[in-house]
């Protein structure tokens, strides 16, 4: 288990803005009258993404009011599930893979390019208060390891070298191209291709 | 190697492009409705026919599954439940079937749902997949505008809705009845089995659980038979499957290939070989992260699928292959994933929460060459508390990778760690205790 606590600083208020407001309703509509609770992980991220990245307690009791829910239920999801942020992170917030297969492949330099510009310690924010990293675990593209995931975009194949420059253009407030950093088409062997050659070069 | 006309992915690495036109142009839901007319139980004969087995890791019989849905709709509605919550280290199939063929698993949907007649699906998807959820959302959306969801889905005067649900970074929810627990809004923490949740799943409700590939490959088994998909693998381990091959190769990719191919042709033909030549293997995990490692001698003449791995004390998984070269230290690989499970289990039962925390301080220690000669015992004996004394698989999962390192490499853990036990045999300390607090004088 993982020990998450949230954040010392909390606002007083939270309430759904409308375009929240309607995307909470249409979510709430997918699930079975009475069962209304299913959407509170989907609500917790709307309020994370309203609320710049992070979910503050007023906004758990705000859900659990919403969705008609205990006020700890809510809090019990938050905690459980580590992609809600319970204190303030980045703008531009980067998780670096450091499981096995990205290890193997040289994740500890991605770490190192974060350390070097974005903050000493991980869930820091950068001196620009605009970034802050962490390490987190297997992020699913184990193929293209190493990688680290900005927001909700994934860049992949990396080493150090690319990773500064990939850092520098977010600090600058630039938008990094996603994806693939050695040029490769997706998930096929590199330069290596065997199978499906008809319809690679159709 | 395998024929390309065998091949169920034809677009696996996005060569024609994901939309529903290129999608038919590819065979998807040309005729679903004269599949779905030859009747439920055809349906499910011609799956079992197939010998089909689950794509998610434990391989389950697919046909049969679905066989355990009741067969009369009573007072509780059906559904059907996606596994896409791929987070098995050294895995990354799912996604591409997100991303490039989300029609084959709209559509796998629409047969599952009416073979087990539910109206409802919904497709859980990991949190951290959000841009290949967009993807499949906009291929649902598409799928609606061409009537082949909704009412009457695609001419069969079956209706049938799906819905996305997004996970939020736990791994456990890659089990069944926990991915049912977080879809109904709770922590993921597994349910006691049985009830099962074909007749106790999702709201209380009769539920069918699948992965996303094996999903994905039904449409295609009906389309081709039983017979064609039987007629590849070998008996009991039939088809193809999409082996993902990572780690200290030339060029780590997908691929979908025959059950039963030879490792090392995985590893030569489609991954370039291992980096450093195949000399400088050192061991392979042939099913993501949960299964445990395979040596080099082995890999020589190892054949990939479901019972063959099983013989060698190991499994297919979810077919993640992570192959390790000698300039790595096997020990801290295997430390690393002891901390991702440290980090994922559940915390609901005691065993797991508590031991997969000793395993990768022990682990830890002894990648440093920190232990005593008798922890290496005890660390086999700390894996064999877990294993089996747990509410779901997760305990076989976080304690099997240390096992197989201890089966397979204990030589060197040895001989890097022989400081003599700090607690001498004359102290009356309980048997099991945290290691780290005796660390401390005082403890």
């Amino acid at each position: 288990m993982s020990l998450r606590r949230p954040a010392k600083n909390q606002p007083e208020n939270f309430e759904f803005n409308n375009s929240s407001l309607d995307a909470a309703n249409k979510i709430v509509s997918k699930y079975p009258k009475g069962k209304q609770q299913s959407a509170v992980m989907a609500l917790l991220y709307i309020a994370q993404r309203q609320n710049g990245n992070w979910i503050p307690l007023a906004a758990m009791k705000y859900i659990a009011k919403f969705l008609d829910m205990p006020y700890i239920k809510v809090y019990e999801v938050a905690t459980f599930y580590t992609m809600y942020n319970l204190s303030p992170v980045g703008k531009h917030f980067i998780q670096v893979c450091t499981t096995t297969p990205c290890m193997i492949r040289g994740a500890s330099k991605l770490v190192e390019a974060c350390k070097e510009k974005i903050s000493e310690n991980e869930c820091e924010l950068s001196n620009d208060k605009s970034c802050s990293w962490m390490e987190v675990e297997c992020l699913g593209a184990c193929v293209n390891a190493p990688m680290m995931q900005i927001n909700d975009e994934y860049y992949e194949d990396l080493d150090k070298e690319k990773t500064l420059k990939i850092l520098d253009q977010i600090l600058k407030g630039e938008t990094p191209q996603a994806g693939s950093y050695r040029g490769r088409i997706n998930n096929e062997p590199e330069n290596n291709r065997k199978t499906l050659m008809d319809y690679k070069n159709a | 190697m395998l024929k390309d006309q065998d091949r169920i992915f034809k677009n696996l690495y996005n060569d024609m492009g994901s939309d529903i036109i290129s999608a038919q142009n590819r065979g998807d839901w040309v005729n679903t409705k004269e599949i779905t007319d030859k009747g439920r139980d055809w349906i499910i004969n011609e799956i079992k026919d197939s010998q089909l087995r689950g794509r998610g890791g434990a391989g389950f019989p697919t046909g049969l599954k679905w066989s355990f849905a009741p067969k009369e709709v009573g007072s509780r509605p059906h559904y059907l439940v996606i596994n896409g919550d791929e987070s098995e280290p050294g895995t990354c199939k799912d996604r591409d079937i997100l991303r490039f063929e989300p029609h084959k698993l709209i559509e796998g949907c629409l047969i599952a749902s009416y073979a087990v007649q539910a109206h409802i699906c919904y497709i859980y998807i990991r949190g951290e997949y959000f841009v290949d959820g967009q993807k499949l959302q906009a291929a649902i959306d598409e799928a609606y505008e061409k009537k082949l969801l909704g009412k009457n889905a695609a001419g069969t005067g079956w209706d049938l809705d799906i819905y996305i649900h997004y996970g939020a970074g736990a791994y456990i929810c890659g089990e069944e009845t926990a991915l049912l627990e977080s879809i109904e809004g709770k922590k993921g923490q597994p349910r006691l089995k049985p009830p099962f949740p074909a007749l106790i799943g999702l709201y209380g409700c009769p539920t069918i659980i699948n992965n996303v590939e094996t999903i994905a490959v039904v449409p295609t088994i009906l389309r081709r038979g039983g017979k064609w998909f039987a007629s590849l693998g070998r008996e009991k381990n039939t088809g193809t499957k999409i082996f993902c091959i990572s780690g200290n190769v030339n060029t780590p990719c997908n691929v979908e290939e025959e059950m039963n191919i030879p490792l090392k042709e995985l590893i030569e033909v489609h991954a370039g070989g291992v980096i450093g030549g195949w000399d400088n293997l050192q061991a392979v995990i042939p099913g993501g992260s949960s299964m445990p490692l395979i040596p080099k001698e082995k890999c020589e003449t190892l054949t990939m699928d479901f019972d063959s791995l099983m013989a060698e004390k190991s499994g297919l998984g979810t077919a993640g292959i992570v192959v390790i070269n000698k300039d790595q230290d096997i020990i801290k690989c295997m430390a690393r994933i002891a901390r991702f499970y440290k980090h994922e289990s559940c915390g609901q039962c005691t065993p797991c929460r508590e031991g997969s925390g000793w395993m990768w301080r022990m682990l830890e220690r002894m990648a440093k060459g920190d232990a005593t000669k008798d922890e290496v015992e005890m660390l086999g004996d700390v894996t064999n508390q877990i294993a089996g004394h747990t509410i779901c698989a997760f305990g076989e999962g976080s304690s099997w990778p240390v096992q197989g390192l201890l089966r397979h490499f204990k030589k060197e853990i040895e001989e890097r760690n022989n400081l003599d036990p700090i607690v001498q045999k004359k102290n009356n300390i309980p048997y099991l205790v945290d290691q780290h607090l005796l660390d401390k004088k005082n403890a």
